[in-house]
């Protein structure tokens, strides 16, 4: 990068962090043997955890249904391997918690036999409908890491009539590189999954954002793109976080995304570039996501690279196909700017882990957090425009208003303020701890506010029951008192009085 | 397994190797040709008092920072006590008494700084906190300056005179030494009825390279802008408030003097003389006292100019540059909080950007 480049070319927002790319994405794709148990949880995915359809001691096949999706967003899940369902229990979530969620566990039968799948010759005769529907059966969702259900996106891009798909090959976090696999391995795949997305949503060309450091990727999609001229191949800069959505879509469309509003609404969706691979293989060969490349980097790691794995895989299962130089000092699953700290390696891997970083304790360091020095260095660097430093500073005294006043809600935890503050604050884990205490202040309120709506609701229902009792006495009475006027005029009858006597009761 | 995979604090997992010592030890670097040239130009005494004050300010955060039962030595090397005691210095008369640097050090590191929190929470510039605590108490000494007396040159005071210098004041072999600047020079003229364009005779020759009368480390301008450089270009600071600053006294200046030449100095005086350009790169640049967004950075910078040509041109004060930085100082912020960027999907008003069909 040249001296003048520095000042024009780059965006001005986001870092450069050191990408530690190679030699792990340079290495040949492995494949990893079939390990002995694959737990696969029921949420993998944003929205409705998916419900059982299996029991235990039942026979799957590599594919087959195990878990149906439940609810307008959510994901079906399949069996990654063929085997007996071993049992239907708690494994712990891959989330800095440790708190466990429920998976299905399958011992593998070592035979892989996958179910049968209906392959379409043509995909581009189907409806766009039924291009959304088999990508929904087939479980996939955002590969990048959102896990948002894809066919719920296809729907909302079509009719939003999205012009534009926007493809993200991205990867600006370091030390990954599946994306990058996919796209030097199996271009075809992600090119023709691209297209089938451009149906299912109606859009009129693609544009893939790949990062120029990633050269061969560039080549190869070019290449499998050479024949499609709606497929546009557009290298971007290389710069942390160009894999974001708001950021690509800038940086490809010079459009911005109203801070209140969908992409889709001006006109773009973005789909990472596995994701497309799932759709070409869940539409054009019929096989759900069960399987996915995940990069294993990290010091610690002795032959870092990426493997292509079911999902489902112990954490452990992974480290020991890569092997480990040493104990690692911190395990990550995803990128080092935005991933999961893991509690333990019996971890499951699941749809959304791009990777698993192992770092030895050089990398795992961190230096304590200093004052701030109001040096603005994260107003810089932040993507959306943000002051991380004065958002810090109210959340810092529990003043969450006043840092949503700075507009925390648009922050992307994308961790550029915290990469670069020279005082090591760690500035998203405040953000993230006041979005929290927000949404928790906010859910109170809710609860708060439906208590006082059925106390209300209570009182003047017994206020109404109440009246509604005394009207209903004092109507009895008047009847009771009629009838024995009507009894005693009865009894004088023909007295002249009885006209008298019912005037009272009146 | 090593089950301690450290704390579940949020991403990020990897980090700048930027921290404030260095940021620190950058700023030294770049003033260090400056004050490099006013070691020369004034001798002894001027490295003597640089170095008492610099001691002095490292002794003040070292004895706070013990008193408030935190860790000395940690912040003593982040070099905040170190930078803010070598501004002080530098805009020092050079041959000023030992206790002008010593008193100077620890009221701007004490009252400056550490009343208000330590590093990062003081309103005010602490240099310039002490620069004028001691022109206001002692004017005397904080206006008797020198004139040129170059290291090893003949005439020039020893290593023994400067301590004689230091600590029992100036002899009467140097006295011929002492001279005007060219800001006192004018305005004393013009106080008693001596317009610009009489004096301008005989006044101090305004040197390019900066050997006049001056502060000690705010004479060599172009050494002084060549250190700023050096920052904007490391990315340490940016460039709106050194050049809104020397915008905010050079457009008044030149406007002024093109009306009135005879009543105002030019821009290009303005400019080279007292403290503006140290000013500009080193003193308005600091990260605590200065807004953060650009706008707020260039409504600062421009304020800082302004104010001080004002107080040059009509106030008592032949030089303003330390008054105009802590008012502004004081402004920073409410502008920080006027002036905030645009937010991606927003516009200026922070109101999400309507989504056009």
């Amino acid at each position: 990068m040249g001296f003048l480049d520095r000042f024009f070319k780059e965006p001005s927002w986001g870092v450069h962090p050191d990408d530690h790319k190679r030699p792990a994405a340079d290495a040949p794709l492995r494949i990893l043997p079939t390990p002995e148990r694959v737990y696969m949880p029921l949420s993998q995915h944003v929205g409705g955890a998916a419900r059982p359809i299996v029991v235990v001691g039942q026979k799957v096949l590599k594919g087959q249904l195990l878990a149906d999706a439940q609810g307008n967003i959510s994901a079906p899940i399949h069996a990654p391997v063929s085997g007996t369902v071993f049992s239907i229990g708690d494994v712990t979530a891959p989330h800095a918690s440790g708190l466990p969620f429920r998976a299905i566990t399958i011992e593998s039968d070592g035979q892989d036999r996958w179910i049968d799948t209906d392959l379409v010759a043509d995909p581009f005769a189907l409806a766009p409908e039924d291009i959304a529907r088999k990508a929904a059966a087939a479980g996939v969702v955002g590969l990048g890491g959102a896990t948002f259900p894809s066919a719920v996106k296809f729907a909302l891009g079509k009719r939003l009539k999205v012009e534009t798909l926007i493809v993200n090959g991205g990867e600006c976090e370091p030390y990954l590189s599946s994306d990058d696999r996919i796209m030097r391995d199996f271009a075809d795949q992600v090119v023709d999954g691209v297209r089938l997305v451009m149906h299912a949503i109606g859009a009129k060309e693609a544009l893939v954002g790949i990062e120029d450091n990633k050269p061969e990727a560039i080549a190869a999609m070019r290449k499998a793109a050479a024949s499609f001229s709606e497929v546009k191949i557009r290298p971007v800069p290389t710069r942390y976080p160009m894999g974001s959505d708001k950021q690509l879509i800038q940086t490809l469309t010079g459009k911005e995304v109203p801070s209140n509003a969908r992409a889709a609404e001006v006109g773009v969706l973005v789909h990472n570039v596995s994701t497309c691979a799932a759709v070409h293989k869940a539409v054009r060969l019929g096989q759900p996501l069960v399987e996915r490349i995940v990069t294993l980097n990290g010091g610690a790691i002795a032959t870092p690279g990426n493997i292509y794995a079911p999902l489902g895989t112990l954490v452990t299962d992974l480290l020991a196909f890569v092997g480990l130089k040493g104990e690692p000092a911190r395990l990550i699953l995803g990128g080092p700017m935005m991933g999961t700290p893991l509690a333990h390696d019996r971890i499951p891997l699941v749809k959304g882990a791009s990777g698993i970083l192992a770092f030895n304790a050089a990398e795992a360091a961190t230096p304590d957090a200093g004052p701030c020095i109001r040096c603005g260095t994260c107003a810089d660097a932040c993507p959306m425009g943000l002051l991380p430093m004065e958002m810090a500073a109210h959340i810092r005294v529990e003043d969450f208003e006043g840092a949503e006043g700075y507009a925390l809600g648009d922050c992307i935890s994308c961790g550029c303020c915290a990469y670069v503050c020279p005082s090591h604050i760690p500035l998203v884990q405040y953000f993230s701890y006041a979005k929290g205490e927000l949404m928790a202040a906010e859910r109170v309120k809710l609860r708060t506010d439906a208590t006082k709506r059925l106390a209300e609701a209570r009182t003047a229902r017994i206020e109404r029951e109440k009246q509604e009792k005394a009207e209903a006495a004092a109507r009895r009475k008047a009847e009771k008192d009629a009838a024995a006027a009507a009894k005693a005029a009865a009894a004088k009858a023909p007295a002249k009085d009885s006209g008298q006597a019912q005037g009272e009761t009146v | 397994m090593n089950e301690n995979l450290g704390s579940p604090v949020a991403a990020p997992y990897t980090t700048t190797s930027n921290n404030p010592g260095r940021i620190m030890a950058t700023v030294m670097v770049a003033l260090a040709p400056s004050t490099l040239y006013g070691f020369w130009l004034y001798g002894w005494p001027s490295i003597y008092l640089w170095l008492i004050t610099i001691a002095s300010a490292m002794l003040g955060e070292a004895f706070f920072l013990r008193a408030m039962d935190r860790q000395a030595s940690k912040a003593l090397t982040d070099g905040s006590a170190i930078l803010t005691g070598w501004l002080l210095a530098v805009s020092l008369p050079p041959w000023a008494p030992w206790w002008i640097g010593a008193f100077g050090g620890l009221f701007g590191i004490v009252l400056g700084k550490h009343v208000f929190g330590g590093l990062g929470q003081n309103l005010f510039n602490p240099a310039m906190v002490a620069r004028v605590a001691l022109l206001i108490s002692f004017p005397v000494q904080m206006t008797s300056w020198v004139g040129a007396a170059p290291l090893f040159a003949d005439g020039s005071p020893g290593p023994l005179d400067g301590l004689v210098i230091l600590f029992k004041g100036i002899p009467a072999a140097f006295d011929a030494m002492t001279s005007a600047t060219t800001l006192g020079f004018s305005k004393t003229e013009m106080s008693r009825g001596v317009d610009l364009l009489q004096s301008a005779a005989h006044a101090p020759v305004l040197s390019m390279i900066g050997e006049r009368a001056g502060s000690m480390g705010e004479t060599a301008a172009w050494l002084i802008i060549a250190g700023g450089l050096m920052l904007i270009i490391k990315r340490v600071i940016s460039w709106h408030i050194p050049v809104a600053m020397l915008a905010g006294v050079a457009l008044p200046a030149a406007a002024l003097n093109a009306y009135d030449p005879a009543h105002f100095l030019d821009a290009q005086t303005h400019l080279m003389s007292g403290g503006v350009m140290l000013g500009a790169f080193f003193i308005a640049t600091d990260y605590v006292t200065s807004p953060n967004s650009p706008v707020g950075r260039l409504v600062f910078g421009f304020g800082c100019g302004l104010l001080t040509y004002v107080i040059r041109t009509w106030a008592g004060y032949p030089e303003g540059v330390a008054f105009a930085v802590m008012l502004m100082n004081a402004l920073t912020p409410i502008i920080d909080s006027h002036f905030r960027p645009r937010i991606y999907g927003r516009n200026r008003k922070g109101l999400p950007l309507q989504v056009a069909d």
